[in-house]
């Protein structure tokens, strides 16, 4: 055995297709930068209980809309409540629902994609079929539909935005399986005698990885938008509850007089976008086998 | 090409059908009524108005109702607006909204596919990383963000343009069909890029400048329309996607078109409209869909020929 | 004075990595009606020298880093853009390897034709239109007014090379430059593309340059030869000179490792059948139409195949693309469904057999394939690729995995030292060699090997060759070895078998068909390939 591990350490270390794609990643400052604000928020948001500077629902009647300040560096809103903590408070909320709802869209499409590239044949035909109408349908309307009907719950929230989401998702993995299937190293595999769960699970998942992670980052911010697109309708979050798209909301209503009201949640709404559209087009570039050869 | 088009028509058939029910199913199952939110009027009141409007009868056969009236082209009359018919209040707001989707479509249009195809031209240099910068900030800005923005800019502190209204005072549709269509043109130009650095590379481009054709000639002649593609494709979801904002966009410049008829019938659980529009509105992204595949399918002629054009 | 004369030509890419050197200081001259051939393996600098010429190379990271190409007296590489574009498509023309891609699919093949007419000779539209026609008819498409009105995807690839040439020639240039033009074509279509170019190229007295790796090609068409290794020029002469006289090494071993004449050492082989086909039939069925008018179409990729390998025999099975021979291949190891009829191996049927004796099967047959790109799993180290069979067909426990995985390596002439590497840090010849550890792992008795050197250099075609033949003798092996490439069966096979359309049209012992083909299709093949004279 140890004579094996000698053998191990005189060896070249070989640098995975991971390796390399992370070593590009690091060489792309503006996805570092995503990658380290989206860190930060999640910290930041997981904290927000004992970082806040104010409670979230201490009011000062008196002060009402105050421009930013020493002690409120933020402003504060017509209730004199403090801007920076109702901007924390709604960041949990805001990232939850782009976290939350872009792990439901992750589940149910990549099983979805994964069995029907993988079967083929009738069953991808007519599972593809269903997400081909599913697309036609007007989701929009329909979310809006739903949370009118049903009360602004943010669980529906979840499920709604989730069930959007996940037919592109379904797409892709369904596409890349596809493409692997035809692939000589999955013949070679069968040929050698593996059964098609090995197959999977050593072959193919391991390669649709790439696509899925970058989709996933991109998902979130298109979640995220969605919420706010809802919440800023009033159709979404409701009070007491905020997110930064109900924030916005309120800030329009009042910006001729208090500007920052809106400017600063929407500040916030759009860093965390471009945070992660930088963190998701590094990771494309990063990941994208074509990109590897220069 | 007609059989492709008449085939593609016959599959809108079951996709609107399940649009209808399933709308009509959600709608019916939520509790309340349209005319339970008023408490002001008395119980005897509200029987009688589900009686006129047949809310009292099970709904299955409600539904039967409804689509027979359908059939016949009659969305039936408001809830809300008595004397009103669906009909005239959809047709009424249409034209607006029409209007202020179709500016907005062409912003997103011009400006996307010359700025992905400027930054395409030369990749990698200040040509490229400008136009795409601001792609992101476009993408990164809901509407609902940019529109006050530019109210609060150009209407407020430059006064330069009407902040509110359409077609009453001249200038007022700039802001509207801007922040309507600016996310898409941000899409449409990181979607043309895309396709433009793909196809530059294709062997065909070599082969046109071993020709000896001018640049120019190159890029319009032989790239654009292999690059435009992905744009072409994106075409049919982009205008979901416009009709959807328009919804945003309508209310915040208070615009009296059809996305704010919409919103306020699902607020006011007026049945009949939102049935309406919802129902109009399926049909309109399912023709633009259509119509964007054609477009596809007309500009490659490969697909031109497996979609039935070679044999008939 | 000649028509073109290139002195000191060196062209450099600049990439992130550092500068790379792509050609380094070329010179040659071509006169009128003069073919020049530039031969080389992939990475040579052949084609980067002739794009240089034209401003084709992308640039950056391209860069002309010096040198003169004096055509007509005047220098391309120091003129502007705007002159060269005159000369581009009008003096000097290109046809280009893959004909496929070249075209623009998107417009016509007359707007295609047209465009150096119009641009550079000042035609209008209906004269251009007129030439066009006449010049398509030259060129030996059929129905040349319909062919101006189609597609560049309506036309299968040797016509489609034919409108590439039609293109090149509509301006009666001095000077063709053909990069290899026609590698992506099957033998017979070669041989006909290769009599079109030298029949126009007397008719009009044009200057060919011609790049390609194929020697044998380069020695049936070429007047003067330039070899070329990793972008320097090894040496240049008459093609006499250098496929007949050649002092250089390289151009020595260049020649060496082109295969030629039958198998050495082809002792009788036993008439013990190890695989016995019988009347294999596999089909594809085809839908077209739309969603509610479905149309079967049925290909039959294999149509009534029967043939028989004894033990210890290597049996080539030959065809140009769409014969069916891959099929073949893949129906022999149930990787396809077969439709009909009867595979038995070692006097057990195959098909049909249920998964579990089949994976007990799977172990003593195995596959080698075309794509050393494609056939390994990017994200398995070569200890893993190797390990995975051993470890399942339990040859080896987790003890003993790990050297026995570093004499597959041993065997197939790869370091020890590259156990944890992936593949994508390896060449094609590397790559192609774990891909064979792979398929001997499991010691199997028959090995089907699906054009396991068409995408390798022709040098390491040679090694890989001689690596496969060693194993054979070591590991007593059989072999089915299916190949486009009829010089690479007759210098490796015992017996020979021709598809052609999914039929078996021929088979027998190697020279007896290389010799006397009695089937017409084999007898247009074999007079098809180019040979070395």
């Amino acid at each position: 055995m140890s004579e094996a591990i000698a053998v191990y350490k005189q060896a070249e270390q070989g640098s995975s297709l991971w390796q390399d794609a992370w070593h590009r990643l690091q060489k792309n400052k503006l996805a570092l930068c995503g990658l380290m604000v989206l860190i930060l928020e999640i910290i930041l948001a997981l904290l927000t209980p004992w970082l806040a500077p104010y409670g979230y629902e201490q009011q000062d009647l008196a002060l009402g809309a105050a421009p930013p300040s020493m002690e409120h560096w933020l402003g504060t809103d017509t209730l004199g409540r403090d801007m920076l903590t109702r901007i924390m408070y709604g960041g949990r909320v805001s990232l939850m629902v782009g976290f939350i709802a872009t792990a439901v869209a992750l589940l149910i499409g990549v099983v979805y994609g994964a069995v029907a590239g993988y079967m083929g044949g009738k069953v991808d035909a007519l599972m593809m079929r269903l997400v081909d109408i599913l697309y036609a349908l007007p989701f929009m309307i329909f979310i809006i539909l739903l949370m009118v009907i049903f009360g602004q719950n943010i669980l529906l929230l979840f499920l709604a935005i989730g069930a959007v989401e996940w037919l592109t998702m379904a797409r892709i993995v369904r596409g890349q399986v596809l493409s692997l299937r035809q692939q000589e190293y999955i013949e070679a595999a069968i040929s050698i005698g593996l059964g098609p769960w090995t197959i999977i699970r050593r072959h193919i998942i391991p390669n649709t990885l790439g696509p899925v992670i970058v989709y996933t980052t991109l998902t979130i911010p298109s979640v995220m938008l969605l919420e706010a697109f809802l919440s800023f309708l009033g159709l979404g979050i409701q009070p007491p509850q905020s997110s930064w798209g109900l924030l916005i909301s309120y800030g329009v209503e009042t910006m001729e007089e208090y500007p920052w009201l809106l400017i600063y949640p929407g500040l916030k709404l759009s860093i965390t976008l471009f945070a992660l559209n930088f963190l998701g087009d590094g990771l494309r570039d990063a990941l994208d086998p074509r990109a590897s050869k220069d | 090409m007609l059989k492709f088009i008449s085939g593609r028509l016959l599959q809108a058939i079951p996709v609107l059908f399940i649009v209808i029910t399933a709308t009509f199913f959600l709608i019916h199952s939520a509790p309340g009524g349209p005319f339970s939110a008023d408490r002001a009027v008395p119980a005897q009141v509200i029987k009688a108005l589900n009686a006129r409007y047949h809310l009292d009868q099970p709904v299955w056969q409600q539904y039967l109702t409804y689509l027979g009236d359908l059939a016949q082209g009659d969305f039936g009359p408001s809830f809300k607006f008595p004397g009103r018919s669906v009909n005239e209040m959809i047709f009424g707001s249409l034209g607006t909204t029409a209007e202020l989707g179709l500016y907005a479509m062409l912003v997103a249009v011009i400006i996307g596919v010359l700025a992905g195809v400027v930054a395409a031209l030369k990749p990698n240099t200040a040509q490229d990383y400008v136009p795409m910068s601001v792609a992101m900030v476009g993408i990164c800005m809901p509407s609902f963000l940019l529109g006050p923005l530019l109210v609060l800019v150009f209407g407020i502190y430059l006064e330069w343009l009407p902040i509110s209204g359409w077609g009453d005072i001249p200038g007022d549709k700039i802001l509207p069909a801007i922040t309507l269509g600016a996310s898409y043109a941000a899409y449409i130009a990181r979607l043309s890029r895309g396709g433009m650095l793909e196809v530059m590379t294709q062997d065909y481009i070599r082969t046109a400048r071993a020709k000896g054709l001018p640049e120019h000639i190159v890029i319009i002649k032989h790239a654009l329309r292999g690059g435009l593609m992905p744009v072409i494709a994106f075409l049919g979801p982009a205008f979901a996607g416009l009709l959807a904002g328009s919804f945003v966009v309508e209310t915040i410049f208070q615009i009296p078109g059809l996305g704010r008829f919409y919103v306020q019938a699902a607020f006011n659980r007026d049945y009949t409209m939102i049935m309406g529009t919802t129902i109009f509105f399926s049909v309109t992204i399912i023709l633009f869909n259509l119509l964007s595949d054609i477009l596809a399918t007309w500009i490659n002629p490969k697909l031109r020929h497996q979609s039935g054009g070679a044999e008939s | 004075m000649a028509l073109l004369e290139v002195n000191n030509l060196t062209v450099s890419f600049h990439t992130r990595n550092g500068v790379v050197k792509a050609v380094n200081n070329i010179s040659f001259t071509i006169d009128k009606g003069e073919t020049l051939a530039i031969v080389g393996e992939s990475g040579s600098g052949k084609s980067v020298s002739c794009y240089s010429l034209l401003n084709l190379i992308p640039k950056p990271p391209g860069k002309i880093e010096s040198g003169t190409a004096l055509f007509s007296g005047h220098d391309l590489l120091s003129m502007d853009e705007a002159a060269l574009r005159r000369i581009r498509g009008s003096d000097i023309a290109m046809i280009f390897q893959d004909p496929m891609t070249s075209l623009n699919p998107f417009l016509t093949v007359g707007e295609q034709l047209i465009e150096p007419l119009v641009y550079h000779r000042s035609y209008s539209r209906t004269e251009a239109a007129q030439r066009a026609i006449a010049v398509l008819d030259e060129v030996g498409i059929k129905n040349p007014a319909a062919a101006y009105e189609q597609y560049p995807h309506q036309f299968s690839g040797g016509m489609r090379q034919r409108v590439m040439i039609a293109m090149a020639l509509i301006t009666e240039p001095k000077l063709l430059i053909a990069d290899e033009p026609t590698t992506a074509l099957d033998v017979t279509i070669q041989a006909q593309i290769l009599a079109l170019i030298k029949e126009l190229q007397q008719r009009h007295n044009i200057a060919l340059l011609f790049i390609s790796h194929d020697l044998a090609v380069v020695s049936d068409i070429a007047d003067k030869v330039l070899v070329m290794y990793q972008g320097d020029q090894v040496e240049q002469g008459s093609r006499d000179e250098v496929f007949k006289h050649s002092q250089q090494a390289y151009t020595q071993k260049l020649l060496a490792s082109i295969p030629s004449g039958a198998k050495v050492g082809g002792e009788a082989k036993s008439a013990n059948a190890l695989l016995q086909v019988s009347g294999l039939k596999t089909y594809f069925a085809s839908r077209s139409g739309s969603w509610f008018k479905r149309k079967k179409n049925l290909n039959k990729a294999v149509d009534d195949v029967s043939f028989t390998i004894n033990r210890g025999e290597i049996v080539g099975l030959v065809g140009e693309s769409g014969s069916g021979k891959s099929t073949v291949g893949r129906s022999l190891l149930q990787l396809l469904p077969v439709t009909a009829g009867s595979i038995r191996f070692d006097d057990q049927e195959l098909v049909g057999m249920p998964a579990k004796s089949l994976k007990t099967m799977r172990r003593r047959m195995q596959m080698i394939f075309q794509d050393p790109y494609a056939s390994l799993n990017p994200r398995m180290t070569v200890f893993d690729t190797l390990a995975e069979p051993l470890l399942l067909h339990g040859l080896a426990t987790k003890k003993t995995v790990h050297e026995q995985v570093l004499m597959l390596l041993d065997d197939v002439g790869l370091a020890r030292s590259s156990l944890r590497k992936y593949p994508h840090e390896f060449s094609g010849g590397q790559r192609q060699r774990i891909a064979i550890g792979r398929a001997i792992a499991t010691k199997p008795e028959l090995i089907i090997a699906d054009e396991p050197v068409s995408a390798l250099d022709v040098t390491i075609q040679a090694q890989i060759l001689s690596l496969i033949l060693e194993l054979v003798e070591k590991h007593n092996l059989t072999m089915l070895f299916i190949s486009h490439d009829l010089s690479v069966v007759r210098s490796l096979c015992d017996r020979v078998l021709v598809m052609h359309h999914g039929h078996l049209v021929e088979q027998g012992d190697t020279e007896a068909i290389y010799q006397q083909p009695q089937h017409p299709y084999t007898q247009g093949l074999l007079s098809a390939i180019p040979l070395l004279e």
